[in-house]
């Protein structure tokens, strides 16, 4: 996917959160939390789509899921911990969790684990950028902008303008051996 | 294990090392009844002789270590006359002498009788007692000097302990005169010395160990010399290991008076930052402790210029249970009887040492000390005798050492220099072949 | 692991990168011990044992609150009324522990170098937690999270430790990471109470207070045990406090306004540090408490999570 696409989707599921809160009618309680760190750009970029489709910006928390991680015991070395920082009550709240891709559903699966220590959401909405299959737990996205068939032994990655890529981008690439 | 008979042995084509006498080159040695009977450039070997090929190895007069703890009786499990006295020949030393801090102490004439006949039964190297100064090494009374030397104490020392009382050390110098025995003195001053367990200064400041500063040993020593001058008894730094020390055993002799010193293999070449290095290897823990580099330096060039005499291993074995403790808790000593000839040899391979100083400081220099026979080859000498190999390397395996006991900083080292032969009395006490 | 180190026995060993990434998850463990739900999987299923020799209920405590909110299992055994009382050796002790496979052994000692001999002895990791006047790592690390915190960084800053710097641990950790960091450190007490030779450590000596602390921006009050029997360092307390104790006069004539003081703890109120120091605007030895749970936490996950060797390419 080029910028362009990157955009289009990114606008897209912003529309489609909007349109099924409404629905819901709980347009006011949405809010973001982002899963590091690439799913941190995700959020940012749909609350600024919301706060300009509303006029209200909803509220983002970013979440490092290191310390949920199920494979700690099989990693060489303890993952790099990064900041995770919610500092809105969960209580009540439409919380959208986004990520870049969506892949074997772990890190899905330790962020739900780590926001629920945080509190108790009303609902709880999963939006990825894409959506490569390859599931090892029962988890699916409410939103997706994109859904790529990739081969098992090659990565997708995201390239965030605010990581400092030229532009965005999803490019795809065969997985270095360690 | 071969021990030829007490015929004639004849040692050919070696490097004859015997400072005595001025000797320093390819020489024959003829060993008749015991005795040494000849030492030539040009000798013919007897048609019934047994002859040991030299060719390449050094032939010294046997070496003697003044200071050896023997554990025996009492400790039997770190070590007995018998591997001590076994392990000593491995190290080419043909006499050893025996600390008497054991169990019970040596301070009477049965426990010096006890120690002659189980070294007779080893039949390897000789074992001089050495008695103690003190009764029951308490520090109080005057053991007796008299039945000591008639059991056959060839000194007196009270070695592991110091003497506390100045008083008292006057009058063991003084009586000991009476039996021409040496005062053999362990130096510290247990109030300085306090919990100390390696030697004070930065290497202490960084283990965060307790130190032990070097001032402890000397202000034993200037004072014991201060005696020694009082009394004119005879005197016998041990272990000497500082700077001061050293300084102070040089002013004495250059004064006439009757001291003598001797310095370890350990004191001569380690430091308290091989300690450091070792990352608190209780196998570095000695008493007087492992000094600066400094120190290690001015004991070397003490041993260089004749102020300290002899070298002495102070061969302290311990069992495994006593070591392998944290370091506060670990047994004071290691291992030296095995070690000592390649260890010291290193020095003169540095330029520390002459190899003929060497020679002199394990063999006529310490027999010197304690006025004990050998330490030569001159005709008619004890036939008592080294043959060494000083390229000889090997790789120092604690399980594999003569000694009952396995405490030594040089394990898994590999060593320049191992005794081939060892003869005392003309029998062949030792022999190394190199399969180990 | 720390690096490449398995065990945290010292930070003299410990480079500059190596505390600085202990810190950076300190704080990120800080944040936890912040959420409405002090606990995380990390190490669930792992066990800690305190394996302390000498009493300490803070450390101890500490370490335990560390272990659990990590969702690992902790284990305390100390010494008092148990089998070393009955002459079983450090090792015996150690070994027969290990048996029950602990993850993380944690040693307080009397003796120095008693970790590094454990370290030797055993399969799990180590984790000093003082040994004898050698190091006490993680205080020497929550000294400097704490000072990084008040302080922005350590870097060209002043540190003053206080007190009987040659029976102290928490001295030489402190002087060793505090240098790493870019500090520059002055060590102050009679000269009774600096050991020999401290200067090659990268230290100044000071034996005037008033010296000392001009232009720092840290000061660390080290505990004075009030008898040392056999070896008297000070004659009396009352005299160390005269001289080398800090009151709140000598707090507001002789300090920057900014300055932190730091107390490892427990405060000999009155000898060391005046009560109205110790609860005044200097100091942070509340914050040094607090941070020493998260820092404890760091080392915790950095030497229990994951396996000794090797690591599988991962999927997320």
């Amino acid at each position: 996917m080029n910028a362009e696409a990157v955009g289009r989707a990114v606008r897209r599921i912003a529309r489609e959160v909007l349109d099924r809160a409404r629905d819901a009618g709980a347009k006011e309680s949405l809010a973001f939390v982002g899963v590091r760190r690439g799913g941190v750009h995700l959020a940012e970029r749909l609350r600024d789509e919301i706060g300009r489709a509303t006029g209200a910006v909803p509220p983002m928390g970013t979440l490092d899921i290191a310390l949920y991680r199920d494979d700690l015991a099989q990693r060489g070395v303890a993952p790099v911990v990064g900041p995770t920082d919610i500092r809105f009550p969960l209580e009540g709240r439409i919380i959208v969790l986004a990520d870049d891709v969506l892949y074997t559903g772990r890190t899905v699966r330790a962020a739900l684990d780590e926001l629920v220590d945080f509190g108790r959401p009303r609902q709880v909405w999963l939006a990825v950028l894409v959506d490569r299959g390859g599931r090892e737990l029962p988890i699916a996205a409410d939103f997706v902008g994109a859904r790529l068939t990739v081969p098992e032994d090659e990565d997708v990655q995201v390239r965030w303008r605010e990581e400092g890529a030229a532009e965005d981008a999803v490019v795809v690439r065969a997985r270095r051996r360690p | 294990m071969s021990s030829a008979l007490v015929g004639t042995l004849v040692i050919q084509g070696g490097r004859v090392i015997d400072p005595a006498n001025g000797v320093d080159g390819i020489r024959t040695v003829v060993l008749r009844d015991g005795r040494v009977a000849e030492v030539g450039e040009r000798v013919d070997a007897p048609r019934d002789a047994r002859v040991i090929d030299a060719k390449g190895r050094w032939v010294t007069p046997g070496f003697v270590d003044l200071h050896v703890h023997l554990r025996e009786p009492g400790q039997e499990y770190k070590e007995t006359v018998q591997t001590g006295a076994r392990a000593a020949a491995a190290g080419g030393f043909t006499a050893i002498c025996a600390m008497p801090n054991t169990l019970p102490p040596n301070d009477n004439a049965s426990v010096t009788e006890l120690v002659l006949a189980r070294a007779a039964a080893a039949g390897a190297a000789r074992v001089y007692p050495i008695g103690c100064i003190t009764r029951g090494r308490k520090g109080e009374d005057l053991a007796e000097y008299g039945e000591l030397r008639a059991a056959g104490c060839v000194a007196v020392s009270d070695d592991g302990s110091p003497v506390g009382s100045s008083a008292l050390m006057r009058r063991a110098l003084e009586y000991a005169r009476a039996f021409a025995l040496p005062v053999a003195v362990h130096e510290e001053d247990l109030q300085l010395v306090g919990k100390g367990v390696m030697n004070e200064g930065a290497a202490a400041t960084r283990l965060g160990l307790q130190g032990n500063p070097v001032q402890a040993e000397e202000v034993m020593v200037l004072r014991d010399i201060a005696l020694a001058d009082l009394t004119g008894g005879r005197l016998h730094i041990c272990h000497i290991s500082s700077a001061g020390s050293v300084r102070a055993v040089r002013e004495a002799k250059r004064r006439g008076l009757a001291v003598t010193a001797e310095a370890s293999p350990h004191h001569l070449s380690l430091s308290d930052g091989d300690l450091v290095a070792s990352d608190y290897d209780t196998d570095f823990k000695m008493n007087p402790p492992l000094r600066s580099a400094a120190d290690v330096r001015a004991v070397q060039e003490g041993l260089a210029d004749g102020t300290i005499d002899a070298i002495a291993t102070d061969h302290a074995p311990h069992a495994v249970e006593d070591k392998k403790v944290e370091f506060d808790a670990a047994a004071n000593g290691i291992l030296g009887l095995e070690t000592a000839f390649p260890v010291v040899l290193d020095l003169c391979r540095r330029g520390v040492l002459t190899e003929r100083r060497m020679v002199e400081a394990l063999t006529a220099g310490a027999c010197r000390c304690f006025g004990l026979p050998g330490g030569t080859l001159s005709p008619g000498a004890p036939a008592d005798v080294a043959v060494l190999d000083p390229a000889r390397e090997w790789v120092v395996d604690p399980h594999a050492l003569y000694s009952r006991s396995r405490n030594t900083p040089w394990k898994g080292r590999r060593l320049a220099g191992r005794a081939t032969h060892t003869i005392v009395g003309g029998r062949v006490v030792h022999e190394d072949g190199g399969a180990r | 692991m720390i690096g490449r180190h398995r065990h945290l026995i010292g930070l003299e060993g410990l480079s500059r990168e190596e505390i600085l990434q202990v810190l950076d998850l300190a704080t990120s463990m800080k944040e936890v011990l912040s959420r409405p739900v002090k606990k995380v999987p990390s190490l669930r299923g792992k066990t800690v044992v305190n394996l302390f020799f000498e009493s300490s209920t803070r450390t101890r405590s500490s370490f335990e609150i560390a272990a659990k909110v990590l969702s690992a299992d902790a284990l305390n055994w100390t010494s008092t009324g148990s089998s070393v009382s009955k002459g079983e050796t450090l090792l015996d002790t150690a070994k027969n522990l290990e048996a029950m496979r602990p993850d993380v052994l944690v040693v307080r000692h009397a003796a120095s170098g008693a970790p590094n001999f454990l370290a030797r002895h055993v399969g799990c990791a180590v984790v000093s937690a003082g040994d004898g006047a050698h190091e006490h790592p993680t205080q020497g690390l929550l000294d400097c999270f704490t000072l990084r915190e008040r302080l922005g960084t350590l870097e060209g800053r002043t540190v003053v430790i206080v007190g009987d710097i040659s029976h102290s641990r928490v001295a030489r950790s402190d002087l060793h990471s505090m240098t790493k960091l870019g500090a520059r450190v002055r060590l102050c007490g009679p000269p009774t109470m600096i050991p020999k030779g401290v200067e090659e450590l990268g230290a100044t000596v000071h034996h005037d207070l008033r010296g000392a602390v001009d232009g720092a921006d840290a000061v660390v009050m080290l505990r004075i045990q009030h008898e040392r029997i056999g070896d008297p360092l000070i004659p009396n307390t009352r005299e160390y406090s005269k001289y080398w104790g800090l009151n709140a006069r000598k707090a507001a004539e002789w300090l920057k306004p900014s300055a932190v003081i730091l107390h490892p703890g427990p405060i000999n109120r009155g000898v060391e540090l005046s009560s109205d120091v110790a609860d005044g605007p200097h100091s942070v030895i509340l914050d040094q408490v607090q941070n020493g749970v998260a820092v404890r936490m760091a080392i915790l996950y950095l030497l229990a999570g994951g396996a000794p060797e090797g690591a599988r390419t991962e999927k997320v």
